[in-house]
């Protein structure tokens, strides 16, 4: 599966909703997402694809919308 | 002698814009007047602390030996390993000094406050830790010992914040802004020290000094005949929980617009809290520098590593304990009084109880309108009044004082 939709998997997962139609929305803005569920995501991520993010790397105007996760995964993977 | 507090009384502004004219005309121009900031900041730091003062002066000399110490080891170690327990302790010896301010006055250790205690304590405090926190992460790789002192010593900031973080100011301090954004952050700065005039020295004066005495004495009167119940302790909410607002979001407005001047964009404090849907957006509102960095270096730490560690298999438990430890250091944080604690409390529950409702509201489809939205927003209203009231300790002078 290529990064984009495992990540796509995992935030429908912790969001509870569908939100490949919306993958530029600011999910912080729009509530989806909490810092609860931003931990789950880290932690997700982290055994998912064997990637260290820690809490102090997640700038929230860089890891806003899926599309911008999806990129921030792609990058610390390369 | 000249004795200086910040944002004090109209002296103090038209000294400290006179001082840091120079440094406008050179951001203006381009240029960065680092010695001369560094002189002014020094100065300014000086005049706060003498005088009769001056053992808080020596205090927090004292006390940015040792965070400089520290932090600068802790990079060093940093650099070769990375041991859990070292990581503990060099976060417990830099919150060791604030530990002692704070248990001082409750074990009634006179000594220990005239020692170690100065005005801003708390505030250098937080960006210590965060640094040691993120150097941990790998975040902050490098000890920087000029750019640690104008972080830690920024001016505009030093007796109550807002809170910045080390790499975000690095990045205004070492750089200048055009002169299109520059022009714009002045533009800025000159409104929000009118906006801060207009709260601090008119509404909170008002509400602070010319009301809230005089209904706390209609409220001791009454409840002396009450047996300690008394309705004067709705107007006394009230006065206290806008004069709270207003008196911090004025300092907090000039602490910006200084640092604008200074071409530093710190972050803003508040944001129409009283506007607030739930408490959770309330928290997004109020004293934002100070609940974003329990956020951020409490709470989602904690549930970090409580996740990570499957200490807790539920997610709804892990995030209501989180909520409350954050909360109750948030309140320890204050002052070990009943009140600051219970406040702590009184918002950890509310933020459990407040997710409760937003998972009944999802699932059961509630609805939502414009009149659902201003009720919502009416009852975060008084419950935040409610807690500023234990908040303010006036019910510890009306029941056992």
């Amino acid at each position: 599966m290529a990064v984009k939709e495992e990540v796509v998997d995992i935030l429908n997962t912790i969001i509870g909703e569908d939100i490949s139609d919306q993958m530029d929305d600011d999910f912080f803005e729009s509530g989806l997402l909490d810092s609860m569920a931003t931990v789950e995501l880290l932690l997700d991520l982290e055994t998912k694809f064997d990637i260290q993010a820690p809490v102090s790397e997640f700038n929230r105007e860089e890891w806003n919308t899926p599309n911008k996760v999806v990129a921030k995964v792609e990058s610390l993977i390369g | 002698m000249l004795n200086l507090q910040p944002y004090a009384d109209p002296k103090y502004f038209v000294i400290l814009l006179l001082a840091l004219l120079p440094v406008a005309i050179g951001l203006y121009f381009g240029k960065r007047l680092n010695w001369y900031e560094v002189v002014v900041s020094l100065v300014f730091i000086f005049l706060m602390f003498d005088g009769k003062k001056y053992h808080e002066g020596v205090a927090l000399v004292g006390y940015m030996i040792w965070q400089w110490l520290l932090v600068w080891a802790y990079t060093l170690y940093r650099k070769k390993a990375n041991g859990t327990v070292v990581f503990y302790i060099a976060t417990f010896l830099s919150i060791l000094p604030l530990i002692l301010v704070k248990v001082a006055p409750a074990a009634n250790w006179t000594h220990v406050t005239s020692l170690l205690g100065f005005l801003g304590i708390s505030y250098l405090t937080f960006r210590s830790v965060a640094m040691i926190l993120e150097t941990r992460d790998g975040s902050i790789k490098e000890f920087n010992p000029w750019l640690f002192l104008r972080f830690m010593l920024f001016m505009p900031t030093i007796s109550s914040g807002p809170i910045d973080r080390y790499r975000r100011f690095v990045k205004d301090i070492t750089t200048v802004p055009d002169r299109q954004k520059y022009t714009e952050m002045l533009e800025k700065a000159v409104w929000y020290f009118f906006l801060g005039f207009l709260y601090k020295f008119v509404i909170s004066y008002i509400l602070g000094t010319v009301i809230l005495p005089q209904v706390e004495n209609l409220a001791m009167l009454s409840a002396s005949v009450h047996h300690g119940w008394t309705w004067w302790l709705v107007p006394v909410m009230y006065t206290y929980g806008f004069d709270l607002f207003f008196d911090f979001a004025g300092y907090s407005l000039f602490a910006v617009a200084t640092s604008y001047v200074m071409g530093v964009e710190l972050p803003m404090n508040f944001n129409k809290p009283f506007l607030s849907k739930n408490l959770k957006d309330f928290w997004n509102r109020w004293h934002i520098s100070l609940s974003f960095w329990f956020r951020d270096y409490i709470f989602m730490r904690l549930v970090f590593l409580i996740m990570k560690k499957k200490w807790i298999k539920n997610r709804v438990t892990t995030s209501n304990v989180a909520y409350i430890a954050n909360m109750l250091i948030m309140g320890f944080w204050h002052g070990l009084h009943w009140y600051y604690i219970a406040y702590g409390l009184f918002h950890g529950v509310g933020m459990a109880i407040n997710d409760a409702w937003l998972r009944y509201k999802k699932k059961h489809h509630v609805p939502h309108n414009k009149f659902t939205e201003a009720f919502a927003i009416f009852i975060t209203f008084n419950v935040v009044m409610v807690s500023f009231l234990l908040f303010s300790g006036f019910l510890d002078k009306l029941w056992f004082k």
